[in-house]
This record gives structure tokens, C-alpha cells and sequence, in this order.
């Protein structure tokens, strides 16, 4: 049952990651693709009725994951103290941006919230990132289940390491390339014309940094954290994650090249889910990982709560969930097609 | 007071008294969008659907504000309350991700569909999506509210060997009894937030001599909301929840109500300054022997005073909660009195031209707001020295890594950022009032 629990959390935030990020990742590339107020304005369109409820699954899955594995949260959230503050801080100021940003006409007050809005999301990606990163090195847990982390120490993944080492960094860094090729896709497919075609050459380009970077971390993953190889020979059926994240990735070019902007996009988001699940599978039966003695890991089977509350909680999630998703058809299909560049006179 | 305990203890009050300012008015303001709509599907009138647009406009900014400040929440739990989160996230992260599962996707679909849908629905399918948007948002505050009442009174529960406390009852935990008085207590004020904001925008337009026919219908459906809403808060729902605490929590009766020893018949202070040092109330004007009767019904009933409890169960802060709670009650009862002069004003047909009576109603809109927060202080300092009342205390459940240091760095984070985000906030408010309503369509 812990471990059914452990698959819908994994799912829930696979499905925060790939909704949030392409709006985060519509943020980064906000300021380079848009070049006046009407195509500014066209990518907050694109995303303005869906980007609010894409942060409901943040708020979904923090919640699942804490009546599942309170323990997990518990130490989780404190340990990473400081880092998680500063993220509230930026989705406060990246959701205002969203929002404000239209109730006045003045350049002054567009350009302001445009830098916060790119800034926000820009810098959201790379803590994801970086908490990912976390996650995978995993955190000197002490006896009692809790652990602090200083922002970085040496810079080396080793047992003293801070949140920021040159391991994270590079999963933070892969982080915001992701998501940068997956908010470009996501404009390219909501608009046309010139801001169409720059969005589709920031993916293009992006690829192409991509591919070093992906090949980088899944080196260095199983170098850091030997947990992962352990994992995929124990179910070797696994293997299917990677692979699937692989044809995503090679996807992502062939259809930008043969112009498919749904199918590119939907590789994207193939490409996310399978990196993200090939993590957790590869984490499992581990949710965070000890650096230093194994035996302090938090596991799927130590920090979940009583075998009533999981029962029970499948009752109602279940059908919640079914839910959620039709809604989330509902609103995407309402709000299909693609939003227009208005003429600068209007 | 470890002063660890005290920063975790502000900045979850602080977020928490800041961000409710929003959902209390979002939540109101739902009901009085329904019913605007319904009157304009009714009357078939446009009148309605432009008024509903201008309190859409003034919705969607609060929402906003209660959405982005609301995350924190969410988030705090684990942030600041690792060891209750560890102890109790098994029972209330149930209500919690059922909040998020069952209302946030449900409000924010709808929403979406409220403010941008409106002539793709057509009347009917738009009245529809407010409706949603009104369940989603008090749904919302069911699920808060089952979170706070088992806190306030845990029911439905077993406690492990290990000291977490798991959930052995789904339904236990949704129809605690505590829920049913603070639920429809809560909401209730919600409405009378919303109306008071409703009729104070009307109020202005009416005597500003702009935008009159639409200031009448604002300051209409506020009085006669809130005349209902505000009778309502005191009978039967603050009266039943006054009872329950009585039941459940005698000694934060006693020190709410600055009893300090049991009488036969005990009085009703309505001033007074309770000194914790010499036990007992400085300065009282107080009605005798109304105490038990509103308690009890029973003139000679006894209630019980702070010095029959030890004074390791007493509230850690009794000054603020005797006068938050004295405040939640002088503010209601001053509440009441305006609107139903109001409302009596309304029915002769002299209110619109009553300027003292609209000068009053335009400007008494902060009260509800202070009247919510101090009767939320009253509850959540009536519960300590418990964070779950009789489970675990308050200094049990802090973070045990997350140092004063760290803590006081991001209170003051939060005091700047909501600082800046109140202003704007404000700012947004004033232009869209200023601008008002958008005139009828020429056809």
C-alpha cells in the first residue's frame, strides 16, 4: 500500500512539474522571444487561464505527500528550511506578476512585472532543479529522522554537502534548460508568426545544449548515488523510464524539425515524466536518501502513516483525481487554439 | 518561551492573519456573486450582470492575493511544525490534500471560466460556473475548518506506540462535532465581510453622486445580507460555539470571559483588564449573573474560574485573548446595530437618502475584518497551551533544526513581502473602484 502511495506522489508531482514547468518555462524565455507589449502579452495569454491551476497540483501533491508520508514532509521541509522560504517567496512574486501585470496600461508598469515574471521563473527553475538534486545525493539525516542543511559547504557531493554542490548545480542547470525548451514549445504551439518561429529556434538551440547535459547527468547520477545502478539491476524492467525519457528527448527535435508542434511538445513532456520517473523509480524503496549512514534513509515503508489512513485515502483521492483530470481536459479545450498577437494599435 | 518557539509561533500568525484578509472576502463574495447572477437570470436585467462584473473584477484580485499568499500555508506545516507534522500529518493532511483535490481544482477551473468565459457560456452555463466557484471556495473553508477543529477538539484517532497519531476514522474526522458551530460561524462572518464591502463601495457611489443606480444596488444586497449574516454570527452560531467551548475547554472559557475563580451566577464582563498576577479583573463594568445564563440558561449555574485548573493548562497569553475575544464581541454587536438601522432604513425607503447613514456604512467596512481576526485569536489562543488540544502542546511541535536565527530572517521576509503585496494590493482595490462599473452596452 506505501508503495501504491509512493506511485500516485511520484505521479502527482511529474504532473506539477510538467503543467508548472511549461508556464515557468514560458517565464524564462518570457523576455528574449517577446519583443513588444502585444507579444508579451500574447505569452501571458497563452498561459493566463491554466497557469493557476497547474500550481494546484504543487498544492495537491504537498498535500498527498503529506497525509502519506508525514514523516518524509516533516523532515523534508525543515531540513531544506531556507531554500523552500525562498521558493514561497518567488512563486508569491512570480504569480503577482501574472496577475498584475495587466490592471494598468504603462510601459513602466509591463516592463517591471515582465523582469519579476522572467526573473521568478527563471530562478524556479533552477531551485527545482537543485532540490531534485538533493533528493537524488540525498541529506545527513540524524538519528531522529531530521537533518539542516547549510546553502553549501565544500561544493562536493561527499557527506558534508550543502544544498548547493557542483552535482545539484548541474541538475539545477539541467533543470532550467528542460524547462526552457518546454515553455518555448508550449508558446510555439499557442502562437504564430514571429514569435512562433523565435520560440521554436530557442528550443532548437536549447537541444542542442541539452544533449551534453543529458548526457552529463546520467553519468554522473549513478556516480553520485549509487542507490540508482542498485536499483535498475533489482527491477531491470525500470529500464523502460530511461528509454522512454530517451524517445522524448529525441523526439522533441524530429517533430520541431518536421514542424509537429503538439506532438514536439508532447515529447517534452514525455521526456520530463520519463527523467523524473526514472529518478523516483530508481530512488524506491528510498524517498530521501541518507548520505551518510544507509540505515537513516527514509524509506517508502518507515515514514508512511498507519495502513487505515492509506486505505481509506483511496477512496476519496481516487474519484478527486478523476476529477481533477477533467477539469484539466475541460479548461485545455476550452481554452484550445491559439492565442493572437494583437496589432500594437489596439 | 524559547524564543525559537515564539519566531515559529509570529510568523505562522502573521502569514496565516494575512493571508485569511482575502479568502474571507473571496469566500463572502461568492455567495453575493450567486446571488447577482441569479438576479439577473431572474430579472433578465443586464443592471445585475454589470454589477456582477465590477465584484468579479474585485474577486479575481483577492483571489489572486489569498491564492499566492495561501501557499505558504501549505508549506509552513513542514517548514516551522516538522514535529507535529510528523505526529499528526496522517490525519490532517487528509483534509488538507482534500482541500487541494476537491476544491482548489474545482475553484480555480471555474474561476477561469467565471471571469474569461462569460460570453462564449452564455447566461445560463455562466450563472452555472458561479455557482461552481461559490461551492469550490466554501468547500475550501470546510476542509480548513475540519483541520482546525481537530485541532481544537481530535476526534477520530489512535495514538501509536511511537507517539504519531494515526487515523483510525474518515468520517469521524470529517463530521467532528466541533466543525458544524465554527463552520457556519466562520462563513457567516465571511458573508458579513463581504457584504459590508459590498454596501461601502455602494455607500461611496451614492454619496460621491456617481454611478448611483449601481451604488444602490450595491449597498441593497449588502444591508439585507449582512442584516441576515450579522444575526445569524451571534444566534445560534456564536452562542452554540460559546456552549461548546463551555463543554470542551472550560478553562479557556474562564480566561476568555477573565473568571478567575468558580461563581454560583458569575457575571458578564463587558470591560475590564484581567491581571494574571493577582488573579483577578481590573476595572469591571459587568452585567451579574450573565455569564451563566448565556452559558447555561440558569441564572445560578456555575461556571468554573481559571484557579480550578492548574496553571500549566491555562493559555499562555490571557491579557490578548480576554481582549481579542471582548473585541470580536463589541465589534459584532456594533455590527449588528448598523445593519439593522440600516436595513430598517431601507425598508421605509429612506436609506439612499440618508448621507449619516451612508457615511457609516462606507466607512465601518474594516470592523468585519478586524471582528474575523480577533475571533480567530480568540480561538487559537484559547486553544493553548495545546497545538492539538490534550495531545500535544504547542512547544512540542516546532521544528527542532530550523533555529530562532533562520526563523527571524524569514518573518522579516515575510513582513517586507507582504508589506509591499498589501500596498499593492490596496492600489489595485482603488482603481477598480474608482473606475467602477462598466456602463450599459449600447446595443
Amino acid at each position: 500500500m506505501p508503495t501504491l502511495w509512493f506511485c500516485l506522489v511520484a505521479v502527482m508531482l511529474a504532473g506539477y512539474v510538467i503543467l508548472d514547468g511549461f508556464d515557468i518555462g514560458a517565464g524564462i524565455i518570457h523576455l528574449f522571444v517577446a519583443k513588444n507589449d502585444a507579444e508579451r502579452r500574447a505569452v501571458l495569454a497563452s498561459i493566463g487561464p491554466v497557469w493557476d491551476g497547474n500550481e494546484v497540483w504543487l498544492l495537491a501533491a504537498g498535500g498527498t505527500l503529506y497525509f502519506a508520508f508525514p514523516g518524509l514532509y516533516a523532515s523534508s521541509f525543515s531540513g531544506f528550511y531556507l531554500a523552500l522560504m525562498i521558493v514561497l517567496w518567488l512563486l508569491i512574486l512570480r504569480g503577482i506578476a501574472i496577475e498584475f501585470r495587466s490592471h494598468l496600461s504603462s510601459e513602466l508598469w509591463h516592463t517591471f512585472w515582465d523582469v519579476i515574471f522572467a526573473g521568478a521563473s527563471l530562478l524556479l527553475a533552477i531551485f527545482y532543479g537543485t532540490a531534485l538534486g538533493n533528493v537524488v545525493r540525498g541529506v545527513p539525516i540524524e538519528a531522529d529522522g531530521y537533518f539542516f542543511l547549510a546553502l553549501w559547504t565544500n561544493l562536493q557531493p561527499g557527506p558534508d554537502a550543502g544544498i548547493i554542490d557542483w552535482y545539484t548545480v548541474l541538475i539545477g542547470v539541467t533543470a532550467l534548460v528542460a524547462l526552457t525548451i518546454h515553455g518555448a514549445l508550449w508558446v510555439a504551439l499557442k502562437t504564430d508568426g514571429d514569435l512562433q518561429a523565435r520560440s521554436q529556434a530557442v528550443a532548437r538551440r536549447f537541444w542542442f545544449i541539452m544533449l551534453p547535459l543529458v548526457l552529463a547527468i546520467s553519468v554522473t547520477s549513478f556516480q553520485v548515488q549509487p542507490l540508482l545502478l542498485r536499483s535498475f539491476e533489482t527491477y531491470p524492467w525500470g529500464a523502460i523510464f530511461p528509454a522512454l525519457s530517451a524517445s522524448g528527448f529525441i523526439g522533441v527535435l524530429l517533430f520541431l524539425k518536421r514542424r509537429r508542434e503538439l506532438a514536439a511538445f508532447l515529447s517534452s513532456c514525455t521526456f520530463i515524466l520519463g527523467l523524473l520517473c526514472s529518478a523516483a523509480m530508481g530512488l524506491y524503496p528510498n524517498l530521501l536518501p541518507s548520505n551518510g549512514d544507509a540505515a537513516r534513509s527514509l524509506t517508502v515503508a518507515s515514514v508512511s502513516t498507519a495502513s487505515y489512513g492509506l486505505r481509506i485515502g483511496l477512496f476519496w483521492f481516487v474519484p478527486a483525481f478523476a476529477l481533477a483530470l477533467a477539469y484539466s481536459v475541460f479548461v485545455y479545450r476550452h481554452f484550445a487554439g491559439k492565442v493572437g498577437v494583437e496589432s500594437p494599435g489596439r | 518561551m524559547d524564543s525559537a518557539l515564539a519566531i515559529h509561533r509570529l510568523q505562522f500568525a502573521f502569514t496565516v492573519t494575512f493571508h485569511y484578509i482575502f479568502p474571507q472576502l473571496t469566500m463572502g463574495l461568492a455567495l453575493l456573486l450567486v446571488v447577482l447572477k441569479t438576479m439577473a437570470v431572474r430579472t433578465g436585467n443586464e443592471h445585475y450582470n454589470q454589477a456582477a462584473r465590477f465584484w468579479a473584477k474585485i474577486f479575481a484580485i483577492n483571489f489572486a492575493m489569498g491564492v499566492v499568499t495561501g501557499i505558504p500555508m501549505e508549506f509552513q506545516f513542514g517548514t516551522n511544525w516538522a514535529r507535529f507534522s510528523k505526529a499528526a500529518g496522517g490525519v490532517i493532511g487528509q483534509t488538507l490534500a482534500m482541500e487541494g483535490m476537491f476544491s482548489f481544482f474545482l475553484e480555480s477551473t471555474f474561476l477561469g471560466l467565471f471571469v474569461y468565459g462569460e460570453e462564449r457560456l452564455g447566461p445560463r452555463l455562466h450563472w452555472f460556473t458561479s455557482v461552481c466557484v461559490f461551492l469550490g471556495s466554501w468547500l475550501s473553508g470546510y476542509f480548513i475548518i475540519a483541520t482546525d477543529a481537530w485541532m481544537q477538539h481530535p476526534v477520530g484517532y489512535a495514538t501509536g506506540p511511537d507517539g504519531a497519531i494515526a487515523l483510525s476514522s474518515l468520517t469521524g474526522l470529517l463530521t467532528n462535532p466541533w466543525i458544524l458551530w465554527q463552520y457556519t460561524h466562520n462563513m457567516l462572518a465571511a458573508v458579513v465581510t463581504a457584504s459590508f464591502v459590498m454596501s461601502a463601495v455602494g455607500a461611496f457611489y451614492i454619496l460621491a453622486r456617481r454611478n448611483v443606480a449601481f451604488g444602490q444596488t450595491f449597498v441593497r444586497v449588502g444591508v439585507i445580507s449582512g442584516a441576515i449574516a450579522t444575526i445569524l454570527l451571534l444566534f445560534p452560531t456564536g452562542d452554540q460555539q460559546g456552549k461548546m467551548i463551555a463543554l470542551n475547554q472550560p478553562v479557556t472559557l474562564a480566561a476568555m470571559e477573565g473568571l478567575f475563580s468558580a461563581e454560583n451566577g458569575a457575571p458578564l464582563a463587558l470591560i475590564g483588564q484581567p491581571d494574571t498576577e493577582r488573579g483577578r479583573l481590573d476595572n469591571v463594568i459587568a452585567i451579574p449573573k450573565m455569564l451563566s445564563f448565556l452559558t447555561y440558561r440558569r441564572w445560578e449555574a456555575e461556571i468554573k474560574g481559571l484557579n480550578d485548573f492548574p496553571r500549566d493548562q491555562w493559555p499562555d497569553n490571557i491579557p490578548l485573548l480576554y481582549f481579542s475575544y471582548h473585541i470580536m464581541v463589541g465589534l459584532g454587536t456594533l455590527l449588528i446595530a448598523v445593519t439593522a438601522l440600516s436595513a430598517i432604513l431601507l425598508k421605509l425607503g429612506r436609506l439612499y437618502a440618508s448621507r449619516a447613514m451612508l457615511w457609516i456604512l462606507m466607512l465601518a467596512f474594516p470592523f468585519p475584518y478586524i471582528a474575523t481576526t480577533a475571533g480567530w485569536m480568540t480561538a487559537e489562543l484559547g486553544r493553548q497551551p495545546w497545538l492539538i488540544y490534550g495531545l500535544m502542546r504547542t512547544s512540542e511541535g516546532t521544528s527542532a533544526r530550523v533555529s530562532a536565527g533562520s526563523g527571524i530572517f524569514t518573518l522579516l521576509g515575510f513582513l517586507g513581502l507582504y508589506a509591499l503585496l498589501g500596498v499593492l494590493f490596496l492600489f489595485l482595490i482603488w482603481r477598480e473602484v474608482e473606475h467602477g462599473p462598466e456602463p450599459a452596452k449600447t446595443a
